[in-house]
């Protein structure tokens, strides 16, 4: 066995987990409230999943709206995350939004511009003004390169392609610091820390067909649950609408909502533009319920009301689902966006820059000629870790977390455009909170009693007794949560997973794992698979549990929601044999009346 | 269901002590792409097979390789751009030192990132907000589509072929940034100076190697490279200089500008020991 003697020890007021919009953002802010700041990552500094964002960033600035403001924006929010979110998250995003979305051209940026130079808002679904703002179609490559040019502008310590596997904590329950090791060596890292903010992203890897990559394992998700604290939300898992379905090497790739959003429609097999026969009760009165008042819309938003096609992407998602099943799908089963026959090639080639690539080069189809073939695809996880609205800090004093990992923001389903927003509103709080936390301590805890327990659960994939290969586990669960805890579920088939969970679980025990300690991807997956497991057991549980129907959670078998489960969320902590998880029931924070006027008539 | 075929490859394999050419065969299907022909690989063959991938969309820039010698994303290289039969090679970029198989050491492009200063923009306008026209962000905007892929720096002879010149070398990659920065409508820094001296512009002949590789289509010499070697010796080519004298747009006065501060050094962090 190793020494302990040769982990590399680091200390720092404030450790952020992850180098995404929210990573970065929290770590900005520490570093400016005086705090000695680590970023620590899995891959390189400017690779995180952020740089694959597409659409742009909700804000209420008004540049095109003047009608538009913070108050819109927070109805919009909750509305589309059926009135399950916190609505004090939803309220702090709605009204910091805009002055983070500033500070980030303040910081280099260089957003479209309206014709009077401001910073131009796009359209997308579930909100009510045109909203996003956007660099065409690479939003997230702009707000990642510029945060990551400032972070690295004031000199913020960043350790990249370095795994963080474990929360230490004190004696008195606090945390103290974090356990990682070097991808490029396989060497170890302690840090002694008594902040850690947790920004280490989404779920989407346990399932098949995802627009999500390799990182999404859902480390903080586990590592929070690990370290005592709780998740939220984890049965709502958004489904995006429209993943690429063909060729197979590219099915899940996601395709913009932008591109609905600047004029792209849906079709079926027989050429009807469908989603007007899906049209929910709860958005009737905002949504067009004809073609030319639909048409009308895009330009004159005060007489018209929204095409279907912007629904929120739950309903969205779930139409399509019931086309293809009915038979009224594409070749390749999907179902067909159009833009080509509704805009000109020249207005495509300069609002859809990298998704005509995208389909040029990996598809062999010419957007500005033909129609896309799509179908729902995994996108995002609302669920994870429950904190304070104000500060971001979870049930355990000193751990925080941000964005994708966090949970209670986007309620039932997220808005597009509304997680880019949610990464800085809430980035700058937790590293401002985590700053202030650290700075008012007067002694921080030894880690040394930790390490040796900390390295062993690492190297434990080498035990040469092992005899099953982390690659098949994985493919086995994505199967599993893409047949079972897919976009419609039945409690018979949820019951199911979890079982197979279990069995995968065991077989996860026993891995093996072929070569040495330096930069190995398949002990890398040796040790994400637990998270991975961890996590998908959280939402098929809390899937099995919520019976009824609601946002990003089907229930074929409860097809409609119901007012007693709006009422509460369901909370997944680890179990006292630290193996499982276990489930509890919470009524949602109660909203002030002068909100819920915004709710009334309107 | 998509066709599947046996694929003949050849991946370099082994670490910074030496390594070689490994044969494998590896089922493939319809449609795919180098990336999937590796992960294949590693699933079922090669488990400890190392590869740089995030995004498998050409957006991250993390896949960089040479596939039969010629510098490429894996993600965004169709086994249908080669001859049926053809066995596909595949290794790691030569510029920068190998980790392990087909991952290399990159960190001298974040010590040049590092070295470059960042904006610097006056007040905004007294609604808080800041005005720029479409057609004046739009020049940096080509620059920053730029997904740090770093296959430029990679194929450019000045460090390809002299590892000495790399500490006075920044590379096109970040000719670029330079480029961007002082194309940026609201920008008051002037690093003329700097882009000449510390980030060793002049090294640069134009010979449009890295154009030619950049998988984001950015005319790095024309656009970047070349208005900025203008610019450093103050001929006021810049057309967007001469469009905006022309039409009246706003438009910074180099004389104007103050100097940027001088470079620091990267606060990137690398592993102190091996295993
Ligand atoms: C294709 C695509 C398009 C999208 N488009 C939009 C859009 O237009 N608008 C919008 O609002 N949202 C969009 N989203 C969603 C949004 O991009 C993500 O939810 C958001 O970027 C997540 O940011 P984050 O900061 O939470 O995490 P990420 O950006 O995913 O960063 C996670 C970080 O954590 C690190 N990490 C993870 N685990 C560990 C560990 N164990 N140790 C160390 N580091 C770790 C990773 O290396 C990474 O640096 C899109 C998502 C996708 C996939
Ligand atoms: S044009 Fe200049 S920067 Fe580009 S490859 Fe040639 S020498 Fe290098
Ligand atoms: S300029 Fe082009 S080739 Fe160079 S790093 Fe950027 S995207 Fe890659
Ligand atoms: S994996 Fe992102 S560019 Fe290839």
């Amino acid at each position: 066995m190793a020494e302990t003697s040769e982990i590399e020890k680091h200390q720092y007021d404030v450790v952020v987990i992850g180098a995404g919009g929210s990573g970065l953002r929290a770590a900005i802010a520490a570093h400016e409230a005086g705090a000695k700041t680590a970023i620590v990552t899995k891959s390189l500094l400017g690779k995180a999943h952020t740089v694959m964002a597409e659409g742009g960033i909700a804000a209420a600035m008004g540049n095109r709206w003047p009608e538009d403001n913070w108050e819109v924006h927070f109805r919009d929010t909750m509305r589309g995350g059926k009135m399950l979110n916190n609505w004090r998250m939803a309220q702090l995003h709605a009204q910091e939004a805009p002055e983070r979305v500033q500070e980030l051209e303040d910081w280099g940026a260089l957003f479209d511009r309206t014709d009077d130079g401001l910073i131009s808002q796009r359209d997308f679904g579930g909100h009510r003004y045109a909203r996003l703002a956007h660099v065409g179609d690479r939003t997230g490559l702009e707000m990642i390169r510029t945060l990551q040019q400032r972070a690295v502008a004031l000199g913020i310590d960043v350790f990249m392609e370095c795994t963080v596997t474990d929360l230490f904590k004190d004696d008195s329950g606090a945390i103290s610091g974090a356990f990682a090791y070097w991808r490029e060596t396989g060497t170890f890292l302690a840090f002694e820390a008594p902040s850690v903010v947790l920004a280490t992203g989404g779920i989407g890897k346990s399932f098949k067909v995802t627009s999500n990559s390799w990182e999404y394992t859902g480390d903080g998700h586990a590592l929070a649950l690990r370290a005592g604290a709780a998740l939220i939300n984890m049965e709502f898992v958004q489904f995006h609408p429209t993943g690429m379905v063909w060729p197979p090497s590219v099915k899940g790739l996601l395709v913009t909502e932008s591109v609905r959003g600047d004029g792209g429609v849906l079709k079926n097999s027989e050429g009807k533009r469908f989603m007007f026969d899906y049209i929910p009760e709860f958005f009737k009165a905002e949504t067009a319920d004809t073609e030319e008042e639909a048409d009308r819309w895009y330009d004159d938003k005060k007489n018209n009301r929204r095409p279907p096609e912007l629904l929120p992407r739950d309903e969205v998602a779930r139409a399509i689902n019931s086309e293809i099943k009915a038979g009224r799908g594409s070749p390749h089963g999907g179902i067909y966006l159009d833009i080509a026959s509704r805009r000109s090639a020249e207005f495509i080639h300069k609002r859809l820059p990298s998704m005509h690539h995208q389909f040029k080069e990996l598809a062999d189809v010419d957007i500005t000629k033909e129609p896309m073939e799509i179908g729902p695809t995994c996108h995002y996880v609302m669920g994870g870790v429950e904190v304070d609205p104000d500060t971001e800090l979870s049930g355990i004093k000193g751990l925080y977390a941000v964005g994708e990992c966090s949970g209670g923001m986007h309620g039932s389903n997220r808005l597009g455009g509304n997680s880019l927003s949610d990464l800085i509103v809430f980035g700058k709080r937790a590293g401002e909170a985590a700053a202030a936390y650290s700075s008012g301590l007067e002694a921080r805890a030894s880690i040394d009693g930790e390490l040796e327990r900390a390295q062993a659960e690492a190297l434990a994939p080498f035990d040469p007794k092992g005899d099953e290969n982390a690659y098949t586990i994985q493919a086995d669960l994505q199967q599993a949560m893409n047949d079972l805890v897919g976009i419609i579920r039945t409690a018979e088939e949820l019951e199911q997973s979890l079982k197979e969970i279990e069995r995968l679980k065991e077989r996860a025990s026993r891995l093996k794992v072929e070569g040495g300690r330096a930069y190995n991807p398949g002990w890398h997956l040796s040790i994400d698979i637990h998270n991975m497991l961890l996590v998908s057991e959280c939402i098929a549980k809390a899937a099995l549990a919520r019976q009824e129907s609601r946002g990003g959670h089907t229930r074929d078998d409860f097809p409609g929601p119901d007012p007693e489960w709006g009422a509460k969320n369901l909370v997944l902590t680890l179990n006292s044999a630290g193996d499982g998880v276990d489930l509890a029931e919470k009524p949602l924070p109660v909203m002030p009346d002068e909100l819920k006027a915004f709710f009334e008539d309107k | 269901m998509a066709e599947t075929t046996q694929l003949k490859m050849r991946v370099w394999r082994g670490d910074d002590q030496g390594g070689g050419l490994e044969d494998y065969t590896v089922e493939v299907s319809e449609g795919e792409v180098v990336l999937d022909a590796i992960h294949r690989l590693q699933a079922t063959q090669a488990g400890d097979l190392a590869v740089r991938w995030n995004c498998k969309a050409g957006k991250c820039g993390s896949c960089s390789a040479e596939i039969n010698g010629r510098p490429r994303l894996l993600c965004m290289t169709r086994l249908s751009d080669f001859e049926p039969g053809e066995t596909i090679t595949v290794t790691p970029v030569r510029t920068f030192p190998i980790i392990r198989d087909l991952v290399t050491d990159v960190s001298y492009n974040f010590e040049k990132a590092a070295e470059l200063p960042g904006v610097a923009l006056p007040p905004r306008d007294a609604d808080g907000k800041r005005r720029m026209a479409q057609i004046d962000v739009e020049r940096g905007q080509e620059f920053r589509k730029c997904i740090e892929c770093f296959l430029c720096q990679n194929v450019c002879h000045v460090i390809r072929d002299h590892e000495d010149n790399k500490p006075a070398f920044a590379g096109p990659r970040f000719f670029l940034r330079y480029a961007e920065l002082d194309m940026h409508p609201l920008d008051t820094h002037d690093r003329r100076e700097l882009a000449q001296q510390a980030a060793g512009l002049g090294m640069c002949n134009i010979t449009k190697c890295c154009t030619e590789v950049c998988p984001e289509g950015i005319k790095i010499t024309d656009n970047a490279i070349i208005p900025m070697k203008e610019r450093v010796v103050d001929k006021k080519y810049d057309p967007l200089v001469w469009l905006g004298e022309k039409i009246g747009i706003r438009n910074k006065d180099n004389d104007d500008r103050e100097a940027a501060p001088k470079r620091q050094k990267s606060s990137v962090k690398r592993p102190r020991a091996r295993a």
